[in-house]
């Protein structure tokens, strides 16, 4: 199991698609226009890349070399069609906000990476929980950044508004803290002209209308990477090993399987070890039970 | 004697205008305008002028520091920056508003590029589409105390005559900054005899606006509808103290002439058939992003190259 905790941490932190990776772009700027949104991109992205990686790991012995690349399409377009027509039938107004980037998943460019550069060259569970955790990871960021764009353009968290938790909105929740220390019907005309000032300040508390218009996604991209890379920085400045915070990705993609991180990914003495979720074998292993006994 | 003998690399001529300097005039010159603008308005105005002033220089002060790098407000360009950007905001703008915009003019347009002259943007106007977009119903608002009634653009988008003498002198509703014809001419007239800016610019742009309003704005050669439109908005402002930010407008002559008649003829556009009344901070701000192509466009031919032999 050591192997698959492993691509779900590597997913989620190590090699984040969209943090550190900046793959995906498409669906990230375009649909996190809510947390909601970010939600159900994010998990219908993640199905579809499990299952694909699951399915081109199974087959990755039979689908031959030089078209290997049309064959990975068609598996893919499958479970996004599958995908789309469930998200259509049960989570209508999830499948109408989201609109034609359902469709884009096919061309989403983490799932053909993954395909690429895992699936095709490891086995079932191990591809199967690198699916998961890149999507994981996908789900995590464009949440995140729906979350923000949310709050700063709409006033809301996930679609509740302050009103909807306190019961009143937070505007008169300022004012009123505000006329605990300035009478509005003061004799003193200091008093009652801070009170205007202030309370008219507070009434025209508006949401960031830009922040789930498009120029809002990249601001909330830059800003949430820039931490990224501000801890990557002091982790650098600590003599910490960055490498692994960034990606592996050495870009040479021709000998990635030699040098770069789907090298680093088949560590040798993992293979030979009893800990490796090796499902593949599973076909054709005449006393499956004690594989999964080995598993647990 | 070796020191005072040994020449030194170029350049050799020093002139006295410093960073300093010549933003301390451009403020100087939009003291009538900013004075007018508070006379107008009333003392809302002015405090919406120092609070936005006042956080365009703290937030680049303080961005300075978090960078640990030498702060640069000495160098009075924020204050530029936070007072155009006020002269540009609607009298009764909210105050968390206009300060947002501050921190985003110089932080975002300003500092993240590299500073005062890396920006490829005009701070102030960037700042200015950023809450347009942002808070539209409040950017649009212009009623206050004196004037009630739109402003004299959206009145003539509507098809309503008016009084060109009042938009002269600015007895009108609109921005803090931007009603007066006569304030912002004499502040533009001081920074031509001083030679902080030249009429390169502004002039194409205020002629190229004028002949394109004359083709295409359905009046014909008419004095007075020109000259509304002229004095009308924030047009005077722009071309005067916008159009001629040294780091945002191209360093070419000629790519000079080609700016001030692209700027003049995207604000006819933009007036003309737009859906807003208003159109010159969107034309500067696109004119700004088309710097790069003009410049290349316009690079003048090093001495003994491309000749006919060349």
């Amino acid at each position: 199991m050591k192997q698959c905790m492993e691509r779900l941490y590597n997913g989620l932190i190590k090699e984040n698609p969209t943090f550190v990776l900046m793959l995906g772009m498409c669906p990230t700027l375009a649909v996190t226009t809510s947390a909601i949104n970010g939600l159900g991109m994010g998990l219908s992205t993640m199905v579809v890349l499990a299952l694909s990686n699951f399915l081109i790991s199974a087959l990755r012995k039979v689908i031959p070399d030089k078209v290997r690349i049309p064959a990975y399409i068609v598996i893919i377009a499958t479970f996004v069609t599958l995908v789309e027509l469930l998200l259509h039938a049960y989570i209508p107004v999830l499948h109408e906000s989201l609109g034609i980037y359902i469709s884009l998943i096919v061309v989403n460019c983490i799932i053909l990476g993954r395909a690429e550069a895992y699936a095709s060259k490891n086995k079932i569970l191990p591809s199967l929980f690198d699916g998961i955790g890149m999507g994981l990871g996908f789900t995590m960021a464009l949440t995140l950044i729906g979350l923000v764009r949310e709050f700063l353009g709409a006033g809301t968290l996930f679609g509740f508004s302050g009103a909807d938790l306190y019961g009143t909105p937070l505007p008169e929740l300022l004012i009123g803290l505000v006329e605990r220390w300035l009478d509005p019907n003061s004799s003193n005309e200091t008093v009652r002209f801070f009170y205007k000032l202030l309370t008219d300040e507070i009434a025209s508390f508006t949401p960031m209308g830009i922040m789930i218009l498009a120029p809002g996604a990249f601001f909330v991209l830059a800003v949430l990477t820039a931490i990224q890379n501000v801890m990557k920085e002091r982790g650098k400045a600590k003599g910490k090993d960055v490498s692994k915070i960034q990606s592996g990705c050495n870009s040479d993609c021709m000998n990635c399987s030699d040098s770069g991180c789907a090298k680093r990914l088949i560590e040798p003495e993992e293979l030979d070890s009893e800990e490796v979720c090796d499902f593949d074998d599973l076909f054709d292993d005449e006393n499956p039970g004690e594989e999964e006994a080995a598993d647990e | 004697m070796k020191e005072k003998m040994e020449v030194s690399s170029n350049p050799h001529i020093r002139s006295k205008d410093s960073t300093d300097n010549i933003m301390l005039s451009v403020v100087i010159a939009l003291m009538p305008a900013t004075l007018f603008g508070v006379w107008n308005f009333g003392w809302y105005a002015a405090l919406l002028i120092v609070v936005t002033v006042f956080t365009a220089v703290l937030s680049e002060h303080i961005f300075c520091k978090i960078c640990k790098k030498p702060s640069t407000v000495r160098d009075m360009s924020a204050v530029v920056t936070g007072l155009l950007l006020a002269l540009n905001l609607p009298p009764h703008f909210p105050l968390w508003m206009a300060s947002l915009g501050a921190v985003f003019a110089i932080v975002v347009v300003k500092m993240l590029f590299g500073g005062l002259g890396q920006n490829f943007m005009n701070p102030a106007l960037g700042a200015r589409c950023f809450l347009m977009i942002s808070f539209a119903r409040y950017m649009t608002d212009f009623t206050c105390d004196a004037y009630t009634q739109a402003t004299p653009l959206t009145a003539m988008k509507a098809g309503q005559s008016v009084n060109v003498l009042d938009m002269v002198i600015g007895r009108t509703g609109g921005t803090i900054g931007e009603t007066s014809m006569i304030a912002i001419v004499l502040g533009a007239c001081f920074l031509i005899a001083l030679g902080v800016i030249d009429l390169k610019i502004p002039g194409l742009y205020l002629a190229s606006f004028a002949v394109f309003l004359t083709v295409f704005g359905g009046h014909g050669f008419d004095v007075s509808f020109i000259s509304a439109h002229l004095a009308g908005g924030g047009l005077m402002l722009g071309a005067f103290f916008m159009a001629t930010d040294y780091a945002t407008r191209p360093i070419t002559k000629n790519g000079q002439y080609i700016y001030g008649i692209l700027l003049g003829v995207l604000t006819g556009i933009f007036r003309l058939y737009g859906p807003g009344a208003e159109g010159v901070s969107y034309a500067i701000i696109i004119g700004n992003l088309l710097v790069p192509l003009i410049e290349k466009i316009s690079l003048p031919k090093a001495f003994g190259k491309g000749g006919e032999n060349a």
